[in-house]
């Protein structure tokens, strides 16, 4: 029987999987070919989706982009014993996208099946936890800080720091909540990874729960991941029915319980405290910090509050120990990021690499430049409120700190293209825009400034004072910066004053017009 | 929504109750209320206040503070369209705009024979396939004005 896999990933299923599947089904039974289709993860090509897999002695391959109208002809191919096919790419692990990525915390996605414990333990599941309970709870917080690994959710803070403080206090209800709501524009990794390795990150909370005391997670999923909710559902329950959640886990004594939330189109609730106001079932308004949530957090309880990656990269550092994942990256910045492309690209999808590759590497290279074949303008890397960088900056590399000194961030590592026929004051505009829809509303800065900053860009592109313009918006900049609470507000700033800096131009058009 | 329950007391009494065992019940409930009549009901935020034990002022609150959440009954059908900058680079604002003035609505709009409800929203995670919108609830990638056309013809249907 030919095994064939067809990914039940969103975008896959946007670019019509679930169709394909259903006609790769019923031509086998009309064909009296006897299949198994697997609904798996995506492996990351994402132009190349839906892919088809078939599973054959030198390997899976791989066909794609495959539509509803190419079933018949890929059955004629012989494409069950991995015929050629015009849509063929050969053995899917040899393609250059693959080959050149180290797969550290996707090294699974795309490959099992993501709903199968079976797979999930014989492809090295759960060893990290196993591995967990041999060390005991403080030589696994040792190890993860030791790791190196820093927040993937965008503010990059140590994530053994976090948990230490939340082992040190006093033993009683503790929380361990992981942080799903992805909000950035060109973020996906979260959504990847919950779709086609869910038990990974059910594996990260239960090493996480075990290490600081905690019974309880919570996974806050944004609204906008329907796949996921019903994924991550059956992931929890094949897990409780396996045994590896519940009472006394595998005869450990270790007790854990996961249950999913879905939030509710709030860009803020991404913000951890505002997570947890969510949670709490209020207006998800930032509370200030100290106290940390890390000593007052979910319902007042201590709470280690990770994103999505951070918690399932945490099996793969307690499986290969501290050291295996420290020893990747450059300065600061260890172990790998699962890079996400965006936008206008020829090739966009998941690339997990090493710190420090440059970014114009993968902008020119892996992605291919743009899909409109227009030169590349600027990339916005980490999100709504990651600066634009333009293309004399793309030998910067992949690394906190690199970014940070030029006034720019990685945040959860998604990088969006734009060509040449993007207007900057535009999308300086939306930044803006986007700030005041979101602004949870408590601080002036964020909640009026975001406002008045669309009003001012407004002016600007229509030609009114121009000079004295910019130097208010700057201002305002300045203001929104330093006055407020979360870095919704603080840091919506950059992208406005990145496009400022580098595209000045873009600002000036109506004078430039006028003056002609 | 298609299919969206009548209004009753009874019934929203009855999915409160089903809730009431969780930790921080009120965003299941919410999700559980809209989910059975399409939007969330004055009605149903006055029970909550009474189950939840907080003011109604306060349970207002909570249920504008979110997007997600309508006070209102839409039209049968929603097609959120993603305005976001992944999106935008690839002219998602432009395309939005002119499928928005042919159907002389605005964001947020429904038409006049209560089949369509067109939302923004910002990133649907499909920024590998900009422009992507969701038609009650089915994600689509690489949308193009055919295909917005398709939908508000699939809508009225
Ligand atoms: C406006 C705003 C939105 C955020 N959105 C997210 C998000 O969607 N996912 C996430 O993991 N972190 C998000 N963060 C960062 C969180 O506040 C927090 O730093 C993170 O969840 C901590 O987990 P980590 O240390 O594993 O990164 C956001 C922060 C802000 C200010
Ligand atoms: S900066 Fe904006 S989102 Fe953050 S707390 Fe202040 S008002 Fe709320
Ligand atoms: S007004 Fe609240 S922090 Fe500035
Ligand atoms: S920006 Fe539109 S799907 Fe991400």
């Amino acid at each position: 029987m030919a095994k064939l896999y067809i990914p039940l990933d969103m975008a896959a299923v946007a670019m019509g999987a679930d169709k394909l599947a259903a006609a790769v089904a019923q031509e086998a039974a009309a064909r009296g070919e006897k299949i198994e289709i697997v609904r798996n993860g995506s492996r990351g090509m994402l132009w190349l989706e839906p892919l088809i897999e078939v599973e054959t002695p030198a390997g899976r391959v791989g066909y794609g982009p495959a539509k509803v109208k190419d079933v018949a002809s890929l059955f004629d191919a012989g494409f069950l014993a991995g015929g050629a096919h015009r849509l063929s790419i050969g053995i899917v692990d040899e393609h250059p996208w693959m080959k050149k990525q180290n797969r550290v915390t996707f090294v699974r996605c795309g490959v099992i099946d993501p709903l199968s414990v079976a797979e999930y333990e014989a492809h090295d599941g759960f060893k990290g936890l196993k591995r967990a309970f041999e060390v005991g709870p403080a030589a696994v917080v040792e190890e993860v800080t030791k790791s190196g690994l820093r927040g993937r959710g965008g503010a990059g803070f140590p994530t053994g720091i976090k948990w230490k403080t939340v082992a040190d206090c006093p033993p009683g209800q503790k929380y361990v909540v992981v942080n799903a709501d992805e909000g950035d524009s060109g973020t996906f990794a979260d959504r990847m990874i919950m779709e086609g390795d869910p038990l990974s990150l059910i594996e990260g909370m239960l090493i996480c729960g075990y290490a600081v005391g905690a019974s309880k997670g919570y996974v806050y999923l944004r609204s906008e991941y329907p796949i996921v909710a019903k994924v991550f559902q059956s992931a929890i329950e094949k897990a409780l029915e396996a045994g590896w959640l519940g009472a006394n886990i595998k005869g450990s004594g270790f007790d854990f319980d996961v249950e999913l939330r879905i939030g509710a189109g709030a860009y803020v609730c991404g913000e951890e405290t505002s997570l947890l106001e969510s949670l709490e079932g209020k207006r998800g308004i930032v509370r200030a910090k100290p106290p940390l949530p890390a000593h007052v957090g979910l319902f007042g309880k201590p709470t280690v509050i990770n994103n999505v990656l951070s918690m399932a990269t945490i099996p793969m550092i307690m499986e290969k120990g501290a050291k295996h994942y420290a020893d990747l990256g450059v300065g600061r910045s260890r172990g790998t990021m699962p890079l996400q492309i965006a936008g206008n690209v020829k090739y966009g999808g998941l690339f997990e690499t090493d710190f420090g590759i440059p970014l114009g590497t993968v902008v020119n290279e892996i992605a291919g430049g743009t899909r409109s074949g227009r030169p590349v303008r600027a990339v916005q890397v980490g999100g709504p409120l990651g600066a634009y960088v333009p293309v004399s900056l793309f030998d910067l590399p992949i690394d906190y700190e690199a970014f940070a000194a030029k006034d720019s961030l990685i945040g959860h590592g998604g990088l969006v293209v734009f060509d040449d026929t993007v207007d900057m004051s535009w999308m300086a505009r939306f930044g803006m825009e986007f700030c005041a829809i979101e602004s949870c509303g408590k601080c002036t800065p964020c909640r009026l400034g975001s406002t008045r900053g669309v009003e001012t860009i407004d002016k600007i592109r229509s030609g009114q004072d121009i000079d004295a313009n910019i130097d208010l918006l700057k201002d305002l900049c300045h203001t929104m910066k330093f006055g407020s609470l979360c870095a919704l507000g603080g840091f919506a700033p950059y992208p406005v004053e990145s496009a400022l800096r580098h595209f000045p131009e873009d600002f000036r058009k109506p004078a430039l017009e006028a003056a002609e | 929504m298609a299919g969206a329950a009548q209004y009753s007391d009874e019934r929203a009494r009855e999915i409160i109750a089903a809730h009431m065992g969780l930790e921080g019940p009120a965003m299941p409930i919410l999700h559980a209320i809209q989910e059975e009549f399409g939007y969330v009901p004055d009605a149903a935020v006055r029970q909550m206040a009474e189950a939840l034990n907080i003011s109604r002022a306060e349970m207002h609150g909570v249920v504008t503070f979110y997007h997600d959440f309508r006070r209102a009954p839409h039209g049968r059908h929603t097609l959120k369209i993603c305005r976001a900058e992944s999106c935008q680079s690839m002219g998602a604002e432009r395309q939005a705009r002119a499928f928005l003035d042919k159907l002389k609505l605005d964001w947020g709009g429904t038409t006049p024979d209560g089949a369509l409800t067109v939302e923004p929203i910002y990133c649907l995670g499909l920024c590998a396939h900009s422009p992507s919108a969701l038609y009650d609830g089915e994600p689509i990638g690489c949308v193009d004005a055919e295909r917005l056309d398709e939908i508000a013809a699939e809508a009225r249907d």
